[in-house]
């Protein structure tokens, strides 16, 4: 997958595709989208990722040009967009509902922008034509809308999307009305098509599945801001806050209190436990109260007394939940703490022997931990 | 509901008999009555078929029927030419009260939710209000010292009073006023279910406002707008109070001419063959319509 | 912008053309009052045109034949054009449904002139005494499409699980129509009832033909004086019935929580847009 990260950091914003420079905007004086500055590279595929109300839409809608910030700028290839209006902007939309003209037929539909080009007639029916075949539609070209399963209009809305080769394709929800089968499937299209035509994609979703499958880079907003950025794996393993790790993935969330601080090294006293762990420090402060965040499969789980390495806690089995390729666990810890456990299932009928009420101890090593203060 | 009760029949039958005895049958009598004499009787035309007659004369009465009557509606230039003025002032009628519902119509779909039903209110309200009173308020502004010449005089825009009632020019405001709630209504109706996002995609992908309004939003409410039309340009072309009090002695309209045939001429049977044409006129645009864009 | 131009709502144009529609009533109802009999002339407020309504028997007369009239031919409208709603919208395909449809349909379009002359012209070959009898027959005709259209589309709107659930718990059909459906759809009866009665009260066309030499409806009465021009008197008696009307359906929509004209309950209505395609 190509990467872009060159502009996560700001640091070659004057390269960005995409510049986004402190963008709010509010209903009525209520905040959809506060202060949000972002650089996305050419050829990127960027999530916008977080739950319905954060202002993800908004922000694509601002991109798109259907709504004007109240404040800041939007630029696209250099150049100052943020007044001009979306029939004049180097970028097309896929919508959620696809807004699909009813009235015009499926070749209609994806010619429509390209005649608003004014492009000659050959030149439309060239491009028509290979959008049919990059969409697979071949054979429905005088099909309406609503003589389209649900995947062919997905894929009608794409194409008419792409017929114009906008420099950045905006996707709203798009696989949002699919059924789970066909968005895995149409999941892999759309980075087959990103990665062949190398346009850069936005996607705004709030399915933390999709957005880690697709993206090259994800944003995760939260109540109108920008939480964080960066790549699939640095927002998994190092989410900045218990909102963004409990938004990205399973994951328990064990309160605590920081011990002594040594090197990159930090003691961690859980609440109601009788231990002392040894984690990352990262920035934390001796004394000083912290979450500490451990992903379901970090952890590994054995009944009593077969111990293994790092830092350990013990409990035993509320239930155990057998999904085929692995098994999840609720442990309930000693202190009361319930927390959630992965455990792969390596061979056929591979159930360890845990079964519930059964004493555990549960381990895992010092940086798959991560401790997070708000 | 019914359809698996088996007794769904007696929903259905009250009301298809009513209209079959009180609207049908009418209509029969009306074709019937066309085809036959006016005469110095009651009722005033011949012939009249009587059950208790027999049939030899009911054979007389059926060689009796005659389509002199239509042949008079085609030869008669009064008659031609208020059919002609009839359509010409529904279809001006029409194609205003079109531009002034989508004027309104456009931005009610667009107003904030809750609105929404006080506008639809606001805009069904006059409809409930008398016909005969609405049409006679407008004498009030249109005649020479009325409101509306006060009031050009009075800005300075005009010197001599506008000479507007008893004219075709009446006619067509008086309509326009009448029917606008019938064209707003289904313009309306059918705009406040349209996707908004759909005007969205056609700016997405380059159209201006202008050829979003022409290419996608007028395409798409067509039937809403056949349906308005229809709804004005029909009751219009048969209007008889809105000339009568607005148009001048020689605004012809055809429902006037009813109107006359039917109580001064006691003509019956002309004005039934009259009445029997406009029906065909005017349903023929409808049929064609409904043909055209189906449900 | 086009994306303000989009979204916002643009209350200018809609006020300028409700302007349009009411501006006229509105100028009718305040010359009511003008003292002056001139009536286009402010001559300071006066209530004496109301006053000399009251003694005025014969319209007294046409009033009161007027609402007997509206009254009875709401309700029968009422009653069948619910049915014939309920067929069409509930009844599957039967016999007869193109040609209630195609009844309905004509009658909301149909010129009031040819309704008129035809419904005469019946009223004559069955021999039947023309007068009250007759315009609440000829009322009840050509106002029952109009509750069939309301109801039907309020039928054609809710959820058809609902009644499909009552049956489901044993509810035959009538129980199903009385206890569930007819509830459900109430606002939009009594809405094609109040549009039956004003459409029956508001009258003069068919009124004019089904009428006989002892029953004059108030219409009737007030265009034979409009005939001879604007009246103070006129505009007092027709803000009477603008008023009458007004204050009956503003109550009903406030007592039923719903558009009494429209026959929608205001609280009920989604917001969702329709998805395209």
């Amino acid at each position: 997958m190509p990467e872009a990260r060159t502009t996560t950091d700001g640091r070659n914003a004057a390269d960005a595709l995409i510049s986004i420079r402190g963008v709010s905007k509010a209903y009525g004086g209520v905040p959809a989208v506060t202060d949000v500055t972002l650089d996305i590279g050419q050829g990127a595929f960027f999530a916008l990722l977080g739950p319905s109300g954060c202002g993800k839409t908004t922000l694509l809608r601002m991109l798109a040009g259907f709504e004007t910030p109240d404040a800041g700028a939007i630029l696209i290839g250099g150049e100052d967009v943020t007044a001009v209006p979306p029939y004049l902007r180097p970028v097309n939309m896929m919508f959620q509902s696809y807004a699909l003209f009813p009235h015009m037929s499926v070749a209609d539909n994806i010619a429509f922008g390209l005649k608003r080009q004014g492009l000659p007639r050959d030149e439309i029916a060239l491009r028509v034509a290979e959008m049919v075949r990059l969409a697979r539609l071949a054979g429905f070209e005088t099909r309406r809308p609503h003589q389209l399963s649900g995947g062919q209009r997905q894929r009608v809305a794409l194409a008419r999307a792409l017929a114009r080769r906008p420099r950045v394709l905006l996707l709203d929800e798009p696989l949002a009305a699919l059924d789970r089968k066909l968005r895995e499937e149409t999941q892999f299209e759309l980075m087959d098509i990103q990665r062949r035509l190398g346009m850069t994609f936005i996607i705004v979703t709030h399915d933390q599945d999709e957005a880690m499958t697709l993206a090259s880079r994800i944003g995760v907003m939260q109540a109108g801001r920008l939480a964080q950025v960066g790549t699939p794996q640095e927002i998994y393993d190092h989410p900045v806050s218990r909102v963004v790790a409990g938004f990205v993935g399973d994951i328990n969330l064990i309160e605590g209190r920081v011990g002594a601080v040594a090197g990159r090294m930090a003691g961690f006293v859980p609440d109601g436990l009788e231990v002392n762990w040894q984690v990352a420090a990262g920035d934390a402060q001796p004394g000083e109260r912290m979450t500490l965040a451990l992903r379901p499969e970090r952890l590994d789980i054995a009944a009593s007394g077969r111990q293994g390495p790092g830092n350990a806690m013990t409990g035993t089995v509320l239930d155990a939940g057998y999904l085929g390729d692995s098994t999840l666990f609720r442990v309930a810890l000693t202190g009361g703490a319930v927390v959630r456990v992965f455990r792969q299932n390596a061979r056929r009928g591979d159930s360890g022997g845990l079964t519930r009420g059964m004493p555990v101890t549960l381990t895992f090593p010092a940086d798959a931990a991560i401790l997070l203060r708000e | 509901m019914a359809r698996g009760a088996g007794k769904g029949w007696l929903v259905r039958l009250p009301p298809m008999l009513w209209l079959v005895v009180f609207y049908l049958v009418p209509f029969l009598i009306v074709a019937k009555i066309s085809l036959s004499q006016q005469a110095a009787r009651r009722p005033p035309y011949l012939p009249v078929f009587d059950p208790a007659a027999g049939w030899e004369a009911f054979g007389a009465a059926l060689g009796a029927l005659s389509f002199d009557n239509f042949v008079s509606v085609v030869a008669d230039d009064l008659i031609w030419s208020a059919y002609r003025s009839s359509l010409v002032i529904a279809a001006v009628s029409t194609v205003i009260a079109l531009v002034l519902g989508l004027a309104i119509a456009l931005p009610m779909a667009r107003a904030p939710r809750r609105w929404q039903p006080v506008l639809v209110m606001l805009v069904v309200l006059p409809l409930l209000t008398s016909f005969l009173i609405r049409a006679y308020a407008w004498i009030a502004i249109l005649k020479p010292e009325g409101f509306l010449n006060g009031a050009l005089m009075a800005l300075g825009l005009i010197r001599e009073p506008l000479a507007i009632l008893n004219t075709d020019v009446a006619v067509v405001i008086g309509i326009v006023y009448s029917y606008l709630p019938f064209m707003i209504l289904p313009l309306y109706a059918s705009l406040e279910k349209f996707d908004p996002s759909v005007l969205e995609a056609a700016a997405d992908l380059g159209a201006r406002p202008a050829q979003t309004f022409f290419l996608i939003t007028l395409p798409m409410i067509r039937p809403a707008v056949l349906a308005g039309s229809a709804l004005v340009f029909i009751p219009a072309a048969g209007e008889f109070i809105v000339p009568d009090l607005l148009g001048g002695s020689d605004t012809l309209m055809i429902g006037r001419v009813v109107w006359t045939t039917f109580f001064s001429e006691r003509d019956w049977p002309l004005a039934s063959a009259l009445a029997i044409v406009l029906l065909s006129v005017v349903l023929v645009p409808l049929v064609l319509g409904r043909r055209r864009a189906p449900a | 912008m086009m994306a303000g131009r989009m979204a916002r709502f643009d209350p200018v144009r809609v006020a300028l053309v409700l302007a349009f529609l009411y501006l006229p009533i509105l100028l009718l109802v305040l010359f009511s009052f003008n003292a002056s009999r001139l009536v286009t002339i402010w001559g300071g407020f006066s209530l004496k045109w109301y006053a000399g309504l009251l003694s005025n028997r014969p319209l007294m007369d046409a009033a009161l034949v007027s609402l007997g009239a509206a009254a009875l031919s709401a309700t029968l409208a009422t009653v069948l054009g619910t049915m014939a709603a309920v067929a069409l919208a509930r009844h599957g395909v039967f016999a007869g449904r193109t040609a209630m449809r195609g009844m309905i349909y004509a009658t909301l379009v149909m010129p009031e002139i040819i309704t008129g002359v035809a419904l005469l012209l019946f009223f004559v070959a069955i021999d039947l005494e023309r007068g009250f009898w007759t315009i609440a027959i000829a009322h009840t005709s050509f106002t029952l499409c109009f509750v069939t259209v309301i109801v039907q589309s309020r039928l054609a709107g809710f959820d058809r699980s609902l009644e499909e659930a009552a049956m489901d718990l044993g509810a035959g059909p009538a129980a199903t129509f009385f206890l569930v459906t007819l509830p459900l759809i109430a606002p939009a009866v009594g809405a094609g009832w109040m549009l039956a009665f004003t459409l029956s009260f508001d009258d003069l066309v068919i009124a004019s033909f089904t009428s006989g030499p002892g029953a004059t409806t108030l219409p009737m009465r007030i265009y034979s004086q409009v005939r001879l021009g604007v009246t103070p008197e006129i505009n007092a008696i027709s803000t009477l019935m603008i008023g009458v009307v007004a204050v009956a359906v503003l109550t009903a929509s406030l007592v039923f929580k719903t558009n009494m004209v429209t026959g929608e309950a205001t609280t009920l209505r989604g917001g969702g847009p329709v998805t395209s395609g």
